[in-house]
């Protein structure tokens, strides 16, 4: 294909078709280009403000290892896993509507598209279930954190008071859009009655999610966190002094010896105790005797709150990547509308291909954030 | 189905679909590769790395064909991928440092302490 040719092409089209050609631009070629450029640079940003948060990780993973080995028996494998292939799978159709659109094939565009918002917000709907069970069970961010290993079946239909209460804004969003599209029908807006169900399509994904993710959760008995999880914390209790003092310090640990030797002296000699007492060394001495006055094994309350550490992270790392995929759908949803619309030609598919980038960075995150949350062994 | 260049201007390179598929079952194949290395019960130093670098081929499965970025202008490639070198140096220089001050954090009471009476 000669350059020239295609130079011919563009030409033409701006002035036949136009209507998507900004003003400022010489070419469509030229308008991509731009849009390209913008788009790679809002990313490059995507990933640095995502950076903070990989940081947070790799301080925290490195300074008490012990603390993810435990935390990690309340995340679900195989339910993370599912959510894997269904952004992989949304990617696909991501990658398909873009080609689609190159091609300028609008329809196909459009069921591409549909199927990728199904798919983000089936990935939602799995998200819900995880979160309300964690919640269930008191496992909040580290100041919130109460243990408590409990399974809510106190809402609708015996599930989780946190999935129904969860559930609620997208159940108003369908209903919504079920009467927008049946507005849109019977005033004969065709494109916007269309634009309707494939929304309603779309939420319907979050249920569709939701509703795997408690089945899958019912048939392996409330699912981890259960039993395993408990057995685990039994066994091996996570100590105070995991998160405050610097253990493999000798020279620090001699010096609370000195300091403090008087009262480690009459202490059960427990290498627990010992560390406990490090951790409180700069307290005052009654405090310090609280501290150890119903001390018989590990204070539940202390270490609920230090595995809470690992959550706080999580929440943030996979909270903030949920908004990315809730303005992913937006984005896509104005897509969908724009291919119902007929817009997309082989000289103007700028717009899909700039949301495919965006929407196959929010999968690059998920594809790290998988394993480095979910498969700690 | 991908021979409809003669009609398109040069900037439009739509991808092969065989290619679109195979990436897809790759990234599938290395997702389940994945969980089951990570069921293996291997040693952290060897789980971690291995984990991290399956993580980074798919990484490149879906940079390189997804998101088209081997019929990118080498300018972009270059643009992005320098994202990855400051985020390098962001978390390297910040686990340098990350001991420094474990002292002084040490001789603070948690929040929790210092808000019994």
């Amino acid at each position: 294909m000669a350059v020239a040719d295609s130079h011919d092409t563009a030409h033409d089209d701006h002035h036949d078709h136009g209507e998507f050609i900004a003003h400022h631009f010489d070419s469509p070629e030229q308008q991509f280009d731009s849009g390209k450029l913008g788009i790679w640079i809002f990313l490059v940003t995507e990933v640095l403000f995502f950076s903070g948060l990989f940081v947070a990780y790799t301080l925290w993973r490195n300074h008490h290892p012990d603390v993810f080995e435990q935390a990690h028996v309340f995340l679900d494998k195989i339910l993370g896993g599912l959510n894997t292939v269904v952004l992989l799978f949304s990617s696909l159709t991501m990658a398909l509507a873009v080609r689609s659109a190159q091609l300028g094939k609008n329809k196909q565009c459009s069921l591409f598209l549909l199927i990728t918002m199904v798919c983000a917000s089936m990935f939602l709907g799995v998200k819900a279930v995880e979160y309300s069970h964690k919640w269930d069970m008191g496992i909040f961010v580290r100041s919130e954190f109460a243990y408590t290993g409990g399974h809510d079946t106190s809402g609708l239909f015996g599930l989780s008071q946190y999935l129904v209460n969860l559930s609620v804004i997208p159940a108003l969003l369908l209903a919504a859009c079920v009467v927008a599209a049946v507005v849109g029908k019977l005033t004969n807006k065709a494109l916007f009655g269309s634009f309707m169900i494939g929304m309603a399509i779309t939420v319907g994904g979050y249920f569709l999610g939701a509703f795997s993710g408690v089945v899958y959760m019912s048939a392996t008995g409330g699912g981890t966190g259960g039993s395993h999880a408990s057995h685990i914390i039994d066994s091996q209790p996570l100590m105070l002094h995991a998160m405050t003092v610097d253990e493999k310090s000798d020279e620090h640990d001699t010096d609370h010896a000195e300091t403090d030797g008087e009262e480690h002296s009459h202490e059960d000699g427990d290498s627990h105790e010992h560390a406990d007492g490090d951790a409180h060394d700069a307290h005052s001495a009654d405090h310090h005797d609280d501290a150890h006055g119903a001390d018989h094994g590990p204070d539940p309350t202390k270490f609920d709150k230090d595995i809470g550490t690992f959550f706080s992270i999580y929440y943030c790392m996979t909270g903030l990547h949920a908004i990315h995929i809730i303005g992913g759908i937006i984005a896509l949803a104005w897509l969908y509308w724009r291919s119902l619309a007929a817009h997309w030609r082989p000289d103007y598919f700028g717009p899909v291909d700039f949301v495919g980038l965006y929407w196959h960075l929010v999968d690059l995150i998920w594809i790290y954030l998988f394993p480095l949350l979910y498969l700690i062994e | 189905m991908a021979d409809h260049h003669d009609d398109h201007p040069s900037f439009n390179h739509p991808a092969p679909l065989k290619l679109l598929y195979a990436v897809f079952f790759a990234l599938i194949g290395l997702t389940i590769l994945t969980v089951v290395v990570s069921s293996l019960g291997l040693p952290p130093a060897i789980a971690f790395p291995v984990a991290m670098l399956i993580a980074t081929a798919k990484a490149f499965l879906v940079c390189a064909f997804f998101m088209h970025m081997l019929w990118d202008k080498g300018f972009n490639i270059l643009f992005f991928l320098s994202s990855v070198l400051f985020v390098s140096l962001f978390i390297g220089l910040t686990l340098t440092d990350t001991s420094e001050y474990q002292n002084t954090i040490d001789a603070f009471p948690r929040a929790e302490d210092t808000a019994a009476p």
